[in-house]
């Protein structure tokens, strides 16, 4: 199972007129994972996201989602989808919401409603299902939303911008639907650019630029990428300043301080033996981990999206 | 349940919601009000007029005949208005909300939206129509005893006309917005009034070319031409021979035409379906 890929792309793309949504989408995301789509607005999420859901139909490449092209209807029972902006029938309570959409997905009877009450009361709406969805605030459209996409059990759950509606208090809960969503073995896509949420929730994140995948890697090696030392240490010789341009840019000097940009956080150890082979008095060797914000503006740049 | 049963009872739910059901039967209420009263203070007159006519051999009979075709006239526009109003937002304001989105990435055919949403429609028409068309004639009854002829056929004409108009609509809406399918509807609509008209007076004056223009403007929308049919089914004979008269023709559309009319519902029923299978959502 875990070779198996939950969504597989090749060279997706999207074209509206002439102008480019999303240029050429290459994406592989295993089964059971939790995935996080990142990019500046305007890249391309959603419309790779409506691509994968059969929304929106393709302007060339191709793709596999559960192992069946896109398009394919009987696949879609096994996926569940949080829409942007959360907008449904306002009209309907939260049960009849709840209800509705499991009718669409086949389900009926008792244990439909069953389900419908389990899930209001996951995501703290016990109690609210009467009320018409009219009256809910931001957060508990969300958290509705979230219980319309878990609503038959799928094997794969794509959540536009999941907490952009929600206090800290419903992003906690959101965090934790997730992760019991994993624990059960099914494949998360959380599309965000809320890079804190995605930190924390996903395995492995894509950046997407101008609707190309600019860089994947798992969450935890994007850390060792990338990161800034800071060296404090006597007897620094002009010649050990120098050999220190081996392992990393020097960004700074002040007397004793260093300031050093390395590519890996692997290249610690053998900077070290280095300078005490040198003689040098280190006193202090500080990796300064960047947050995902300041790894999203070194890979994605600073223009930011339109 | 099947998809179209889910849409279908969900967009029935969505009329009574948002309160198009109670709307549109407190007017509806208030028209078949205004009719009866109207009806009751023209009575002696009408009763008196048709006496004073009746040695010219009109009766009584005609002149009801001629009241009750305005009544049914002014119901078939309401009709017609209803069901431009009730689908010119259904799909593209689900789809510019965004509602549509969670619905179509269930496991459902596109068409079973549209289908089923058509299918709910089709029976608020038809119960608008037979409360306000039934409420005209059994006023006419209830106060002067007096029957048009035909009235099933004309009915069933007169609701082919606002399903027409429904299920165009729908095509429309389907890649247009709201406005701009309201726009093409009401503008089609006028198209085929006016070249009603044209043939009306084509066929009074024996005009042939007015006669064609009326017939080429039926055949780019035939709503108006189902309506002439419906009049001369109803219609007192008498009334028909006098041809002339705003609610009523001399040149009868033929059954051609009727079946022209159905054939132009099923393609715009194909179109919508069709392009709403490939629209990006």
């Amino acid at each position: 199972m875990s070779t198996a890929l939950a969504i597989d792309t090749d060279r997706l793309r999207k074209l509206y007129g002439d102008s480019v949504a999303v240029r050429a989408l290459s994406l592989q995301v295993a089964q059971g994972e939790a995935f996080g789509f990142l990019g500046p607005n305007g890249a391309g999420k959603t419309t790779s996201i409506k691509m994968l859901l059969s929304l929106v139909e393709p302007s060339g490449g191709t793709a596999r989602v559960l192992g069946a092209p896109l398009g394919d209807r009987e696949t879609r029972r096994r996926i569940g989808f949080l829409p942007e902006h959360f907008r449904f029938h306002d009209w309907l309570s939260g049960d009849e919401f709840l209800t509705l959409h499991g009718r669409l997905h086949g389900l009926d009877g008792g244990d439909l409603r069953r389900r419908v009450g389990a899930l209001l009361e996951r995501v703290g709406l016990a109690g609210h299902g009467g009320k018409p969805l009219k009256a809910y605030s931001k957060g508990m459209l969300q958290r509705v939303g979230l219980a319309q996409a878990m609503i038959n059990d799928p094997e794969l759950i794509i959540l536009d911008e999941p907490t952009s509606g929600l206090d800290p208090v419903g992003r906690l809960l959101v965090r934790d639907v997730i992760r019991e969503l994993r624990q059960r073995g099914t494949t998360v896509f959380i599309n965000s650019h809320l890079l804190s949420e995605v930190e924390i929730t996903c395995d492995r994140v894509a950046f997407l630029k101008r609707g190309e995948v600019i860089h994947a890697a798992p969450v935890k090696d994007l850390h060792l990428e990338a990161t800034r030392v800071t060296l404090r240490a006597g007897n620094l010789t002009e010649a050990v300043k120098l050999g220190l341009a081996a392992y990393g840019e020097v960004l700074r000097r002040d007397g004793e301080l260093v300031l050093l940009s390395i590519a890996s956080s692997k290249v610690l150890p053998e900077m070290t033996r280095f300078l005490v082979e040198r003689g040098v008095d280190v006193y202090a060797l500080t990796p300064h981990q960047p947050s995902l914000e300041e790894l999203f503006i070194q890979i994605v740049g600073m223009e930011g999206g339109l | 349940m099947s998809a179209v049963v889910i849409l279908f009872r969900l967009t029935l739910l969505e009329a009574a919601r948002r309160r198009m059901l109670l709307v549109a039967l407190l007017m509806g209420a208030a028209f078949l009000a205004l009719f009866n009263l109207g009806f009751y203070f023209m009575l002696p007159n009408v009763v008196a007029g048709a006496d004073e006519a009746g040695s010219v051999g009109v009766g009584r009979g005609d002149f009801f005949n001629f009241v009750l075709m305005a009544g049914l006239y002014a119901v078939n526009f309401l009709s017609i208005a209803m069901g431009a109003l009730l689908a010119a937002d259904t799909l593209s304001g689900e789809v510019s909300t965004g509602t549509i989105q969670a619905i179509a990435v269930k496991p459902i055919r596109r068409s079973s939206i549209v289908f089923g949403k058509w299918l709910a429609f089709a029976i608020l028409l038809a119960a608008y129509q037979v409360l306000l068309a039934w409420g005209v004639i059994l006023s006419v009854w209830l106060q002067a005893g007096y029957l048009p002829p035909n009235p099933i056929p004309g009915l069933a004409l007169m609701y082919m006309e606002a399903i027409l108009i429904m299920t165009l609509t729908m095509a429309g809406s389907s890649r247009l917005t709201a406005l701009a399918t309201g726009g093409m509807i009401f503008g089609l609509y006028g198209i085929a009034f006016l070249g009603g008209w044209v043939e009306q007076f084509g066929s009074f004056s024996e005009n042939t070319t007015a006669i064609q223009v009326g017939i080429v403007s039926s055949l780019i929308i035939p709503s108006e031409a189902l309506w002439k049919r419906a009049a001369f089914e109803m219609t007192a004979p008498l009334v028909r021979l006098l041809g002339f008269s705003p609610f009523s023709s001399p040149s009868v559309p033929s059954n051609l035409m009727v079946v022209y009319a159905g054939a132009y519902i099923l393609v715009s029923m194909l179109v919508a379906l069709w392009s709403f299978g490939r629209r990006d959502l």
